[in-house]
């Protein structure tokens, strides 16, 4: 989230879309219900009258897959009536920015951009840059009439999406699209705001990125980025996915999002060069332009004393993966059915359930020589080898099932979906014989590096220069237990010398040797601090002489009343609450909305630490400086290079702008904006086992996956809470009336749900919530099923399997997070 | 514990529908709870489902969670939560928990329980094994190099990787953020680049 829950109060049009909070993040409700109560509207966009919809003061149905046509209208009718908030525009977005006179978009080429290479699937996006001066800054045009500047292509692009083409691909009444228009529309006064929430059904498509780009279009054109009660607010699924994430348990990223090193990144200086921006423009604050700070850091908290400058702090130790490398999900599991892979852990996840394609998954597994899987409960992952349709004795596969103690068990930290990252605390002891998963990595890492140190193997440096200094340690130099707050503090990072700021003369003392390091404006390039992640540098920090925990503060102050809660617990970064908030300030610093100041630049008070007249007072602002409008003034994007948000932008794989292309399984020969069906971008995978149905009489409905409240994701955590299953005790199919009706079928009956990969059992529901839509003037049925069921518990399989069964097992073109929310499946009696 | 579903829905939302009905039980249910968690050690944590962040009083009692309840004093759910976050109690005390960690062999078909230093040593040895037979220390790849006339032409390079390609880890959301951290900093030191978790699905 650019925001956070409670901001949800403060705006004036929430709108729900690719996302069900009423059912997946029901206390999200509280906030959005507080704003309706002060006047504010909610519309549910969604192909089902979701329990978000029930509570909605407007509800628009749209089929699944088609997101980016009803946004797309969206924009073309905010630019056709004039409602964008035109100096938000000019000034903190790249509309006046001129293209390459090449560029050539949808428009122009049936559904294609330039520079589109058919054998490789992708794009040379050299048409897609910026004209620009001699001073290597983008030619601009702020009257927006030059007919390569952006806010021009964005009109050519988008004129074509006129409300009668996105209801006939959509499905959504014609009234019903122009009303959310209208409504959401508003909030491009400068009074007025608008934010959005969504999760999984916008991300789980082979369009999911551009689909939020979408999205972010909007929010720029109508000045909601930045704002309190605006932003764009991804309502993530999982406790802790927000920090797993900044944490960097993903291939593509280390902590703290930096790159993960590739082969051609061949020392430290080559890697800082590629992925550090420059910029020329001075009023820029492009913080990415700190990246050699925080990897040094980093590499420092990994390694320690034996990291120095001349053997680059130890960034050899680092794995690099390929030029080009996808060692995603998908990936993983493609590769691993083809032999790849020896071992693999499961630690804390259920992938025979979670992955799309569960079928090729659960195959994968038994081509594996051993795998260990962590859990609280055993899981359909654990005991896939006596799974459905397994012979377990054909299967050579070592498994290794540990037990790990549950969230009341042991003591740190997790970040919810708004960045807070809160302190839990251990109630009891862990049952039986489990152990807290740190416990778990500790043993691994000594007993692995025993074997290292005894044996020797291949190039051992990684690993035994590994620093793991975390509390006491026994005879044999091993740790007994890990210390958390003692990680927390390696994360937060430390001065390793005493540090001067050299700009000032005499030289400053910004840390002494051996202290936490205050913020991450602090940390070196040199080796002379440490940080394990970057973002979270000033969670855990040293005030009047004392440690500090601030992820586990309780103050309940709100100075702006705006529910920022500075003083709860600890927000990344540096106790910001909502990013970008430079854009909620006009260039002289004053709120665009006085109503709702989450920022202001008092000119006269005197900055207490400089002396000097000028203060931001409010939540804590976005990189430093002046107000815009000012001499040392910044611009609001401080991420960008260029200062200003990407209406254009040129960074994504299938184009600048987003374009509708139908999902790989759809009811619809023909993709009715061009001729382009599916996105010409994404990867293709040709295995058996990934076969895909379009327009195929066998697999005649749109599918989706979805959640209820009762559950959990694979259900791993809730199937075995008796009060939940009592509530959703099976999987179930949810049709129309309607569709009932054709197929003969009955509340409660147990039918089959086929899609081309797989199977699975499911009992009827028959519902208002899903209506048939009318696509190109031909009947288009919807059915939807949740995913939070599994062979292995309830045991006697009462609950049927898993809906990933079904799913495709293809990704988007950019993340790889397979299209789980638009497939085509039948369904039949049992 | 002995909470029927009847008192369960109370819990969750039954509550809501006494009060509008101009009842109030509050005194009688304050009292309930009084016995119920007189003796109890409270501690604060954060739900382990959704992201939303709610905070929740855990009531234990030796050794023993036995109530939970939204932290009236959390400022995002104000002492509310969900059926989710309401049944936590049911996710820490379980009869289907692990308890001792378990071992299938190749061909096997059951379970059978192990030490854990068994395990971890057999699963360290196999760590060991699979990294040094795999370890790649250089890969060969195409890059573009620009020439002395200002071209670029794709030439094949070898380059240091230091990498294993045979062994895999997903996971875990569900992990605190230094857990995270530290299975980050393990798995890299192992040579793994196949690192994904759910944030990837």
């Amino acid at each position: 989230m650019t925001n956070h829950w409670i901001d949800l109060k403060n705006a004036d049009v929430i709108l729900a879309m690719g996302g069900n909070p009423a059912s997946n993040h029901p206390i999200s409700m509280k906030w959005i219900m507080r704003a309706r109560e002060k006047g504010a509207k909610l519309i549910c966009v969604d192909p089902r009258f979701s329990q978000t919809a029930a509570k909605a003061d407007l509800y628009a149905p749209l089929r699944s897959g088609t997101d980016i046509a009803f946004l797309g209208g969206m924009i073309n009718y905010i630019l056709a009536n004039d409602l964008y908030f035109k100096d938000y525009v000019i000034h903190y977005t790249n509309a006046s920015f001129l293209v390459n006179p090449e560029y050539r978009g949808p428009a122009d080429l049936d559904g294609l951009f330039s520079g589109y290479n058919e054998k490789k699937r992708n794009y040379d996006k050299t048409t897609w840059l910026f004209q620009k001066d001699e001073n290597g800054l983008a030619l601009k045009d702020p009257t927006l009439q030059d007919p390569n500047c952006v806010f021009q292509l964005l009109k050519k692009h988008y004129v074509r999406y006129t409300p009668e083409k996105v209801s006939a691909i959509t499905g959504t009444p014609l009234d019903k699209l122009l009303e959310v228009y209208k409504l959401y529309g508003s909030t491009g006064k400068p009074d007025r705001v608008g934010t959005e929430c969504y999760a999984m059904g916008w991300t789980q498509h082979t369009v999911g990125t551009q689909n939020i780009r979408a999205m972010t279009i909007i929010q720029q054109l109508l000045g909601n980025m930045g704002m309190a009660g605006g932003g764009i607010n991804a309502l993530r699924g999982e406790a802790n996915v927000q920090g797993s994430t900044d944490y960097g348990l993903l291939f593509h990223i280390l902590p703290g999002y930096n790159p993960t090193p590739n082969a051609s990144l061949v020392d430290l200086a080559t890697y800082n060069e590629k992925n550090t921006p420059t910029t020329k423009e001075p009023q820029s604050v492009n913080w990415w332009g700190n990246r050699p700070k925080y990897i040094a850091s980093y590499l420092k908290a990994l390694y320690g004393d034996t990291a120095t400058k001349e053997n680059d702090f130890g960034y050899s130790w680092l794995p690099k993966i390929d030029v080009g490398q996808n060692a995603s999900w998908l990936m993983i599991f493609d590769n691993m059915l083809k032999g790849q892979f020896d071992g693999f852990f499961a630690w804390g996840q259920n992938p025979a359930c979670s992955g799309a394609n569960s079928n090729k998954t659960r195959q994968a597994l038994t081509k594996l020589k051993w795998m260990v899987n962590v859990n609280l409960f055993d899981n359909e992952t654990g005991s896939f080898w006596r799974g459905p349709d397994m012979n377990p004795k054909e299967i050579q596969t070592e498994v290794f099932m540990l037990p790990c103690a549950s969230s009341v068990e042991k003591e740190g930290s997790i970040s919810n979906s708004g960045r807070w990252a809160q302190w839990r605390y251990k109630a009891v002891e862990p049952v039986g014989e489990s152990l807290p998963d740190a416990e778990i990595m500790n043993e691994l890492y000594f007993k692995v590096k025993e074997m290292y140190k005894k044996e020797g193997g291949a190039y051992p440096d990684p690993i035994v220069n590994l620093t793991w200094n975390y509390g006491e340690r026994d005879a044999a130099g091993k740790l007994k237990h890990v210390d958390i707050h003692a990680v927390a503090k390696e994360i937060n990072g430390y001065f390793l010398e005493d540090v001067y700021d050299t700009k000032v003369e005499p030289p400053k003392l910004i840390g002494k040797k051996g202290d936490l390091v205050t913020s991450f404006p602090s940390l070196q390039a040199d080796g002379t601090t440490s940080s394990g992640n970057w973002l979270y540098c000033n969670s855990y920090i040293l005030k009047d002489g004392k440690e500090v925990n601030m992820m586990a503060r309780r103050g309940k102050k709100d100075p702006t009343g705006l529910g920022l809660f500075p003083e709860w617990t600890w927000s990344w970064p540096v106790n910001r609450r909502i990013i970008y908030n430079r854009a909620s300030v006009d260039l002289d610093g004053q709120p665009w909305d006085p109503k709702r100041p989450l920022l202001k630049f008092n000119a006269t008070k005197l900055d207490a630490k400089t002396g000097k007249p000028g203060v931001w007072e409010g939540d804590v602002v976005d990189g430093g400086g002046g107000p815009a409008g000012s001499p040392t003034g910044k611009l609001p994007f401080i991420m960008k290079p260029d200062g200003i948000a990407s209406i254009f932008g040129p960074g994504l794989a299938e184009g600048p702008f987003p374009e509708h292309y139908e999902a790989l399984e759809c009811p619809l020969e023909v993709n009715s904006m061009s001729k382009q069906r599916v996105n010409p971008t994404i990867k293709i995978f040709g295995d058996k086992m990934d076969a895909a149905f379009s327009c195929d009489a066998r697999y005649p409905f749109v599918c989706s996956t979805y959640r209820v409240s009762e559950h959990w994701q694979t259900g791993c955590m809730t199937r075995h809470c008796s009060w939940l299953l009592e509530m959703q005790p099976q999987n179930f199919v949810e049709m129309s009336v309607e569709l009932a009706k054709e197929l003969g079928m009955t509340n409660g009956e147990t039918v089959f749900v086929e899609s081309g990969r797989g199977k699975v059992k499911a009992v009827v529901l028959v519902s208002e919530r899903f209506k048939p839509f009318k696509i190109e003037n031909t009947t288009v049925h919807q059915v939807g099923v949740p995913w939070h069921f599994g062979w292995q518990f309830p045991e006697d399989g009462s609950g049927y399997d898993s809906a990933n069964l079904l799913t495709p097992n293809v990704g988007d073109a950019n993340t790889m997070i397979p299209e789980s929310k638009a497939f085509m499946v039948n369904v039949r009696k049992a | 514990m002995g909470v029927s579903r009847r008192d369960f829905l109370k819990l969750s939302g039954g509550t809501v529908l006494v009060a509008s009905l101009g009842v109030n039980l509050d005194p009688a249910k304050a009292y309930a709870k009084d016995l119920r968690i007189k003796n109890a050690k409270v501690t604060t944590t954060v739900c382990p489902y959704c992201s939303v962040g709610c905070g929740i009083l855990v009531y234990a009692e030796n050794g023993k969670v036995i109530q939970v309840e939204g932290d009236p004093e959390h400022p995002i759910n104000e002492g509310t939560l969900c059926s989710k976050g309401s049944s936590l109690v049911q996710m820490a005390v379980n009869d289907t928990r692990l308890r001792k960690p378990m071992y299938r062999e190749p061909g096997g078909t059951a379970w059978k329980e192990v030490e854990w230093d068994w395990a971890l040593d057999r699963i360290a040895r196999l760590v060991k094994d699979s990294r040094d037979k795999s370890f790649k220390t250089i890969s060969k790849a195409k890059v573009k190099e620009k020439q002395p006339d200002g071209t670029e032409i794709e030439v094949e390079k070898e380059f240091v990787v230091n990498r294993t390609d045979a062994i895999a880890h997903v996971g875990s959301a569900a992990l605190d953020n230094e857990e995270c951290y530290l299975l980050q900093k393990l798995v890299r030191s192992w040579g793994l680049v196949y690192i994904e978790h759910q944030a990837r699905i």
